[in-house]
C-alpha cells in the first residue's frame, strides 16, 4: 500500500519554505484581526453567538421535524425534494438530473458539499463537464487544485501564480498579476458560462423550514448569475443546513461574515423559494455521516457549523501548516473534528494537529466547543486502535515512569545525569526537541531534592 | 490555611528555581506550604494524546498526595486545567471532586484567594508577557482577545506590583507558542515555527525577559531562543514576583 502523508508530514514539507509560511500566516492573520474589528462594533456580539448556538441546539434536537417540515413547503412552492444518504447517492442524482435534460456542461458556486462529495471528478469521469464560478473555487480548478479553505479557496495562493495559472489557461498576458486586470479577464471568461450553461448548481447557506425558502450567500453574485440563467437549479444541502423560521435568519446572517471575512453581511444574500415560469429548481438534501455525527453525544453539536471559516483564520496551526495539509475537503479546527467521523483510519492524524490553544472554540459563532472535540477524538481514536503502535508503547513507558513515584525520581536523576555529562545522547537528531530548538539545562539537583535538604521542618 | 504544592514533574526535573520561587513567594504571604515528596505528574501529557484511560495511576496518586490540603497550588496553568477537568479516582470520587474544585493556579491563587494588593518584588528590565493558552482560555487569567469582553489580566495586575518592571506590548498578544505537549515533537515544523514567531513578536519589541504562568511555553521558547544564541531570557512569572 502506498503512503499516505499525514498532517505533521505534509505540514514539515509547507514549512520548508519560510517565507512562504509567513506570507501565508499573516494573510490569514489580516483576516481574523479584520474579524475582531467587525465584532468588536457589536456590544451584543456574545449574546448573538449564545442565540444562535440556542437556535442551532434546537435544530439538531428536531431535525427530521424540521426537515419534513421544509420538505412539505418546498413541495407546495414547485420545488423538487431529493434525499442523499450519502456522497455517492448526491452525486447519482446530480447526474440523473443532467441526464434528464441531455445536458453535458454544468455550472457550479460555492459548495464544500460537493467537494466532500467528490462531484467534481464523478462527472468528469461521466462525461460532464463542470465549471466552477466562484473566483477563487475557478483559480484551484484551473491550477489542478481543491480548495484549501472554505470561504477563501485559493488563499494559498499568491497573485503572480494566479497570473501565471491565467495566463496559461484563459490566455491573460505572461507575468501580468495586476488582480483587477485578472479579474476583468476572469469576469468574461465566466460570463460566456453563465449565458451558455442550462444547468447551474448551487450550495445552500441555510434552509427555512416554515417557508421552504433556502438562502444562498456570496460575495460575488455568481450563485445568482447561474441559478437566474439556467432553466434548471439544482441546490445541495448538508442536512444540518435547516434553520426554524425566516426571522432566525438575522441572527446568522449578521454572525456569517462578520465571523469570515469582518464583513457585515455578505453582498449577495439571495431567497430562492420557487421555480420560474417553466424552469426547474431541485434540492438535495445529503447526509453522508450527519446522522452518525448526531448520534455521537461528543461531537454531535459539531454539526452546528455555518461554514464561516473563522477557526481556520484564527488556528495559529492552521495558519503555518495550510489548508492542503489536512487533506480532506473541510481543513482546520472544523474539518479535524468532522473528518474522522466520515473514516477514522484515513483522518486519525488530525485531532492530533492542534496544541488545543482554544481560540477556534472563541471565534466560533455559533460555539462549538471545537478544541475539547478534538481532546475527545484523540480518546476515540486510541480506544478504536487508530494510532501508531509506536507511540502507544512510548506513552505506556511514561505513563508507568510517572505513576511511581520512586521510577520518576530515579529516571529523573539518571536523565538529568545524562544530559550533563552525555549530551550527546540526547542532543542529536533523532531527538525531534533537538532539531531546531536546545535542552534545557539539567540542574545539579530537582526541586524534591532541594526540598528534602532544605523544608524537612514543614513536614 | 494549608496548602499542598503542586510541582509539575519537568519543572520539578528542569527548573527547580521556578519551584523554589513559588514557594517562597507562598510562604513570604504567610501562608503555610506543604510538598508531598511523592507527587509526580498531573497526567496531561498522556492524556493529551488520547491515553486519558491510562491514567488512573497518576490520578490515584494525585488525591493520595494532595486531598488532605485546604488548597493546592501549582504554577502551571496547564497542569492546573487538566486536573480541574480530567482528574477522575473511582475509589475516591469525593477527594478527586473536592481537588478539582480546590486546585489553583498560583496567580489566581494571589489574586483572587489571597487577594494580594501588595507585592515586595524589584525587578528593573523589560519583560515581555506570554499569555499560556491554558491559563488564559482555560482558567481565564486574562481576557480573551476573540471575545467581545472587558478586558482583564491577573497575570498583569501582579506584575505591576513589581518595581521598576516595564512590561512591553506585543503585534499578538495571546498567539499559542506552539508547545502544545506531545504536539511539540509529533508536529515538529508547526510547533517550531509558532514558537520562532512567538519569539520574534518579543524580541521586536524589546523584551529582555520573556515571563508567563506555565514554565511548558517557556522551555519550548527558551529551546528556540538558545539554539539562535538570543540574549533574551525566559523566567517564570513566580521568579519575578519574588525577584529582588
Amino acid at each position: 500500500m502506498s503512503h499516505i502523508a499525514d498532517h505533521a508530514e505534509l505540514s514539515e514539507q509547507f514549512n520548508k519554505d519560510e517565507p512562504r509560511v509567513d506570507w501565508h500566516d499573516q494573510t490569514l492573520w489580516f483576516v481574523r484581526k479584520k474579524r475582531d474589528v467587525a465584532v468588536n462594533k457589536l456590544p451584543e456580539w456574545e449574546e448573538l453567538r449564545e442565540t444562535a448556538s440556542q437556535i442551532k441546539n434546537n435544530v439538531l434536537s428536531n431535525l427530521s421535524e424540521y426537515l419534513l417540515q421544509f420538505e412539505e413547503n418546498a413541495k407546495k412552492n414547485g420545488i423538487v425534494v431529493h434525499w442523499a444518504t450519502d456522497a455517492a447517492e448526491h452525486n447519482e442524482i446530480v447526474l440523473s438530473i443532467l441526464r434528464k435534460h441531455g445536458v453535458e456542461q454544468m455550472i457550479k458556486s460555492k459548495s464544500m458539499l460537493t467537494e466532500e462529495c467528490h462531484l467534481n471528478d464523478f462527472l468528469k469521469e461521466n462525461d460532464i463537464e463542470v465549471i466552477d464560478t466562484d473566483l477563487g473555487e475557478r483559480i484551484v480548478q484551473l491550477a489542478g487544485e481543491v480548495p484549501s479553505h472554505i470561504v477563501l479557496p485559493c488563499i494559498h495562493k499568491k497573485k503572480e501564480e494566479i497570473g501565471e495559472i491565467f495566463h496559461e489557461h484563459l490566455g491573460t498576458e505572461k507575468g501580468a498579476s495586476d488582480p483587477q486586470y485578472l479579474t476583468g479577464v476572469a469576469r468574461e471568461h465566466l460570463r460566456e458560462k453563465f449565458l451558455t450553461r442550462r444547468v447551474a448548481l448551487t450550495g445552500v447557506n441555510f434552509a427555512i423550514a416554515e417557508t421552504g425558502e433556502f438562502v444562498v450567500c456570496t460575495n460575488e453574485g455568481n450563485a445568482d448569475m447561474g441559478a437566474h440563467l439556467a432553466d434548471v437549479h439544482i441546490a445541495s444541502m448538508g442536512m444540518e443546513k435547516i434553520i426554524p423560521q425566516r426571522k432566525h435568519l438575522g441572527v446568522f446572517l449578521r454572525l456569517l461574515t462578520r465571523s469570515a471575512t469582518g464583513q457585515p453581511i455578505t453582498t449577495y444574500s439571495s431567497h430562492f423559494k420557487k421555480p420560474r415560469e417553466g424552469k426547474e429548481l431541485h434540492i438535495i438534501f445529503v447526509d453522508n455521516g450527519r446522522s452518525k455525527q448526531l448520534g455521537r453525544p461528543d461531537f454531535r453539536n459539531s454539526l452546528k457549523c455555518i461554514r464561516c471559516g473563522a477557526c481556520m483564520n484564527t488556528c495559529p496551526v492552521y495558519r503555518r501548516s495550510g489548508g492542503h495539509s489536512y487533506h480532506t475537503a473541510i481543513s482546520g479546527p472544523i474539518g479535524s473534528i468532522l473528518a474522522p467521523n466520515l473514516d477514522m483510519k484515513k483522518y486519525a492524524d488530525l485531532p492530533f494537529a492542534s496544541t488545543l490553544c482554544g481560540s477556534c472554540s472563541n471565534v466560533c459563532p455559533v460555539k462549538i466547543d471545537i478544541h475539547q472535540q478534538l481532546y475527545k477524538w484523540r480518546q476515540v481514536l486510541v480506544q478504536e486502535g487508530y494510532v501508531p503502535a509506536t507511540k502507544s508503547a512510548g506513552i505506556k513507558v511514561m505513563n508507568w515512569t510517572l505513576s511511581h513515584p520512586s521510577v520518576f525520581n530515579f529516571a529523573g536523576k539518571a536523565g538529568r545525569w545524562v544530559m550533563q555529562h552525555v549530551p550527546f545522547v540526547v542532543n542529536n537528531k533523532l531527538n525531534p526537541w533537538y532539531k531546531q530548538r536546545d535542552m534545557p539545562d539539567a540542574p545539579d539537583e530537582s526541586f524534591g531534592e532541594w526540598y528534602s535538604k532544605n523544608n524537612k521542618k514543614d513536614e | 490555611m494549608t496548602v499542598g504544592l503542586f510541582i509539575p514533574c519537568y519543572v520539578d526535573q528542569f527548573y527547580p528555581k521556578a519551584a523554589i520561587a513559588t514557594l517562597e513567594l507562598l510562604q513570604k504571604q504567610g501562608v503555610k506550604v506543604v510538598y508531598p515528596l511523592n507527587q509526580t505528574c498531573c497526567g496531561q501529557p498522556m492524556a493529551n494524546s488520547g491515553f486519558e484511560h491510562l491514567t488512573h495511576g497518576c490520578d490515584e496518586l494525585f488525591v493520595k498526595n494532595f486531598s488532605q490540603f485546604d488548597y493546592i497550588v501549582s504554577p502551571s496553568g496547564s497542569c492546573v486545567l487538566h486536573i480541574k477537568e480530567h482528574l477522575h479516582d473511582e475509589k475516591h470520587p469525593a477527594e478527586a471532586t473536592g481537588i478539582r474544585h480546590k486546585i489553583y493556579e498560583l496567580v489566581e491563587f494571589l489574586t483572587d484567594i489571597l487577594k494580594v494588593d501588595h507585592i515586595k518584588a524589584t525587578f528593573k528590565h523589560k519583560v515581555g508577557v506570554h499569555q499560556s493558552c491554558h491559563g488564559q482560555r482555560g482558567l481565564k487569567l486574562s481576557q480573551m482577545s476573540e471575545l467581545v469582553a472587558p478586558p482583564f489580566s491577573k497575570p498583569r495586575y501582579l506584575l505591576d506590583m513589581v518595581e521598576g518592571i516595564e512590561i512591553i506590548d506585543l503585534d499578538r498578544q495571546d498567539e499559542c507558542c506552539g508547545f502544545g505537549g506531545t504536539f511539540c515533537v509529533a508536529e515538529e515544523a508547526v510547533s517550531v515555527k509558532m514558537g520562532k514567531d512567538r519569539v520574534a513578536d518579543h524580541i521586536k519589541h524589546g523584551a529582555e525577559f520573556i515571563t508567563a504562568a506555565d514554565m511548558s511555553c517557556l522551555m519550548h521558547m527558551e529551546g528556540i531562543l538558545k539554539r539562535s544564541k538570543s540574549e533574551v531570557k525566559v523566567l517564570h512569572i513566580a521568579e519575578i514576583l519574588n525577584a529582588g
